[in-house]
């Protein structure tokens, strides 16, 4: 798959059954040459961090999912090339937030100025 | 800026003390104030107390400071740099108990977000065995 398909593949779900809370979830691919590295993980981490929601990620199929607002954490989930990134966030800022990582990872964690 | 706590980085070798900073600046950006030193006056490999205050006194702020140290004296140095610190600045100055360049990049990642000192201690302090 290359990589225009990858991110049109890349899709968001707002769940709008919850109307006290905001929940969202989205997936991504991972297109990143050798995964979750170091670098991709500080960018996800420190993005994940300017929300407030509380955000919950994993490899699809993972049994257990991790808080991307720890880097330790994003690194030891060891995500490989091409693997399905799932998020989940709940909070005011929720939707926001998954839509922000999802992009991060279909644009393969460009540089920025920030 | 300082409104994140800053990273100083405390090597027996000036090399690794500003390759861990180059690598800080790079992975993890701008927005954390960090300062480094390693070896001793003479150039060789060490560690020296009034240039660990140097760096502390660079990256200063309220917000506090974090440092990383790789081995022996570049720890008991940076400790006794803390103790000669004016007292209202050493209870805002810590040295992590994590590896040097792990624990700087994972330091500053969670300093960046604006994260208080000690949960900033308590990350680059999550891959140290207990």
């Amino acid at each position: 798959m290359d990589k225009k398909q990858a991110v049109l593949k890349s899709k968001l779900m707002p769940d709008s059954l919850n109307s006290a809370e905001d929940i969202a979830k989205g997936s991504v691919q991972l297109l990143h040459a050798v995964g979750m590295h170091a670098r991709p993980a500080v960018k996800l981490t420190k993005l994940a961090k300017r929300f407030e929601s509380q955000i919950a990620m994993r490899v699809a199929g993972a049994v257990d999912w991790i808080d991307p607002k720890s880097v330790t954490k994003v690194m030891a989930m060891r995500a490989a090339r091409d693997s399905i990134i799932e998020f989940e966030a709940r909070g005011a800022d929720a939707q926001a937030a998954v839509a922000a990582l999802v992009r991060l990872v279909a644009q393969d964690f460009p540089d920025t100025s920030r | 800026m300082s409104d994140t706590v800053s990273i100083v980085i405390v090597s027996h070798s000036q090399d690794i003390a500003k390759g861990t900073a180059d690598m800080v600046r790079q992975m993890v950006g701008k927005e954390v104030n960090i300062a480094f030193c390693g070896g001793n006056p003479d150039g060789g490999l060490g560690t020296d107390v009034p240039r660990i205050i140097d760096a502390i006194e660079t990256v200063w702020t309220p917000k506090g400071v974090a440092i990383l140290v790789d081995l022996g004296g570049a720890e008991t140095n940076s400790e006794m740099a803390v103790e000669m610190l004016p007292p209202e600045r050493r209870n805002c100055v810590v040295v992590c108990n994590a590896p040097i360049v792990e624990g700087a990049v994972m330091a500053a990642t969670e300093a960046a977000g604006g994260s208080p000192l000690d949960k900033v201690r308590a990350v680059a302090e999550e891959l140290s065995p207990s």
